[in-house]
């Protein structure tokens, strides 16, 4: 059980907080209303993603002060907490692309042929492209194609023929590339690993105790920030982790532990 | 030059090249989905492109809606995916007195603004009558009390009874000795909610809302009513001056009228 503490964790804050969505919408329940471009909880706090306010600015519309005080809060909250733990811990597309990866694993498909290779700095390009697409097209970009609004509108509102968008993902991260899209793509974890890189929460390592078995890094979907494993102790630097703890749990030799910025494992 | 510096010069270069590929795909798509010149939005909604610049496809004005009359647009709808949007033979806009859709929208792009009277003592009063979804317009050889037939579903459905859809009496001149009592929509009330289109009796809807944009036209503002005496006001920040320059503007009339005659 120890080995998937984190796993169900965040299978349960990813499911609560889609439901509570869901609620809000069907039942009528006060908790979480709108959905994860906008929200309000218990009807007075508003929240707006930032990423997708970003566009609407590009795009030419005056934005509220409500739309931007929430996306403020939300902004300032992943940045205080750090790295993509929205990816990690609320996208609903992680459980997607996570069940990907585990048939990839389970099929061995690595084996068979060789992932097509692309690169992972291809999120930032598209991060920037949303927003120059967004200001020639006067439409917020990213948010009509984003899989995640898809995927999270649809729970909530029925979801149509957008499961051809989901199942892209998918059939992405399962055959194409692994780890594809949450790895490479998104432009919203591109914004978020930006927006996280000074955070508090930090994946820990330390040197002494590892045996350098590299569990971690094979289950790592973010392999790049796991660079200083068998090299030196250090904490995760890099904003591209999502802090899902998939490392943690699967070391057995207590090495790697969440931590935090102030931590003496921080290297410079 | 350094190979490293030309190694990065060339992976910018494809970086490059692959974003703009991507660009292109990305805003084809964008652009074919937002062709829908037919679409109704919530009351108070901004002009369509301010609208789709603002909308943040949140749902919170749907959540908001008691009679479930908004939706959001789902891929394979022909709509811009994720925005509100009703369709009134399914479920009108009931125009509710305070308009629960509108301050509900988080971004403005249902804007308070535009369904409210003047600011009275700092607060605003919500007045669902100012309202223009679009605008309802009959179809008359469809419509069956155009033909005789004594029907007055859309007349009575109407919220804004009177007002926005009239009965005009007519001389049902086919007969000779009958009265047709035919509903008249009047764009300066219709808040185009639909109500209407829902109560037609005709097996498709004889009267119909249409974004405004496509039912109604447009005459050049120097036609003016002689007969409506404020009609002239609207020439008041109309130019007095203006010469249209075309190539036959520089003839005389004269010549120009004659052209092709001979
Ligand atoms: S005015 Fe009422 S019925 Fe019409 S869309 Fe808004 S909430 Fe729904
Ligand atoms: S509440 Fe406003 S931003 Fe949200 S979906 Fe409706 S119109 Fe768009
Ligand atoms: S004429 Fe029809 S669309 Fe216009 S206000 Fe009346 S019921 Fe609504």
């Amino acid at each position: 059980m120890k080995k998937y503490k984190y796993l169900i964790a965040r299978r349960i804050t990813q499911s609560t907080v889609l439901f509570l969505f869901f609620a809000g919408n069907a039942f009528g329940w006060k908790i979480l209303r709108g959905n994860l471009s906008s929200a309000k909880v218990f009807d007075v706090i508003s929240l707006s993603d930032p990423f997708a306010v970003l566009q609407s600015f590009s795009a030419g519309a005056s934005v509220t002060k409500d739309a931007l005080f929430g996306a403020f809060i939300i902004f300032l909250f992943y940045a205080v907490l750090g790295g993509r733990v929205f990816c990690g811990w609320v996208c609903p597309i992680n459980m997607i692309t996570d069940a990907a990866n585990k048939l990839r694993n389970y099929f061995q498909l690595d084996e068979v042929w060789k992932s097509w290779d692309i690169r992972r700095s291809i999120r930032y390009w598209a991060m920037g492209l949303s927003v120059v697409l967004s200001m020639i097209l006067g439409v917020a970009a990213f948010e009509w194609i984003s899989p995640i609004g898809m995927l999270h509108r649809g729970v909530i509102y029925g979801i149509g023929p957008g499961w051809a968008f989901v199942l892209t993902v998918f059939f992405f991260d399962l055959f194409a590339v692994k780890n594809g899209f949450c790895g490479h793509l998104c432009p919203l974890g591109g914004f978020y690993s930006l927006a996280g890189r000074f955070g508090f929460l930090r994946i820990g390592y330390d040197r002494d105790k590892c045996t350098s078995c590299m569990k971690c890094v094979d289950i790592c979907p973010e392999k790049q920030v796991l660079h200083m494993v068998g090299r030196q102790s250090g904490a995760v630097i890099s904003g591209e982790c999502i802090n899902c703890g998939r490392c943690v749990e699967v070391c057995d030799d207590d090495a790697v532990n969440f931590s935090n910025i102030y931590s003496k494992y921080i290297y410079k | 030059m350094m190979p490293e510096r030309r190694d990065f010069l060339l992976k910018t270069i494809k970086s490059l090249g692959l974003a703009t590929a991507g660009g292109l795909v990305w805003g084809g798509f964008i652009e074919e989905g937002r062709s829908a010149p037919l679409i109704l939005r919530p009351p108070g909604a901004a002009p369509e492109k301010a609208f789709l610049a603002s909308c943040i496809k949140c749902g919170m004005c749907v959540e908001a809606c008691p009679y479930d009359a908004l939706a959001l647009a789902k891929p394979g709808d022909n709509k811009p995916v994720g925005t509100p949007y009703f369709i009134p033979r399914d479920n009108p806009c009931r125009m509710c007195k305070d308009i629960p859709c509108v301050p509900a929208c988080p971004t403005g792009s249902l804007d308070k603004a535009l369904v409210s009277d003047k600011v009275e003592n700092g607060e605003i009063k919500l007045n669902i009558d100012l309202a223009r979804m679009g605008l309802a317009v009959i179809d008359r050889e469809t419509c069956i009390a155009y033909s005789g037939i004594q029907c007055d579903a859309c007349y009575r459905a109407c919220p804004l009874m009177d007002k926005a859809v009239t009965v005009e009496y007519m001389r049902n001149v086919r007969t000779g000795k009958h009265a047709m009592l035919a509903p008249v929509v009047h764009s300066k009330a219709c808040t185009g909610c639909g109500m209407c289109e829902k109560a037609c009796v005709t097996k498709k809807a004889s009267i119909f809302v249409l974004p405004l944009k496509i039912a109604m036209g447009e005459s050049s503002e120097r036609y003016v009513k002689g007969w409506d005496e404020r009609d002239e006001d609207r020439l008041k920040d109309v130019p007095e001056k203006v010469t249209t320059e075309t190539p036959r503007s520089e003839k005389k009339p004269v010549d120009y009228l004659n052209e092709d005659v001979f």
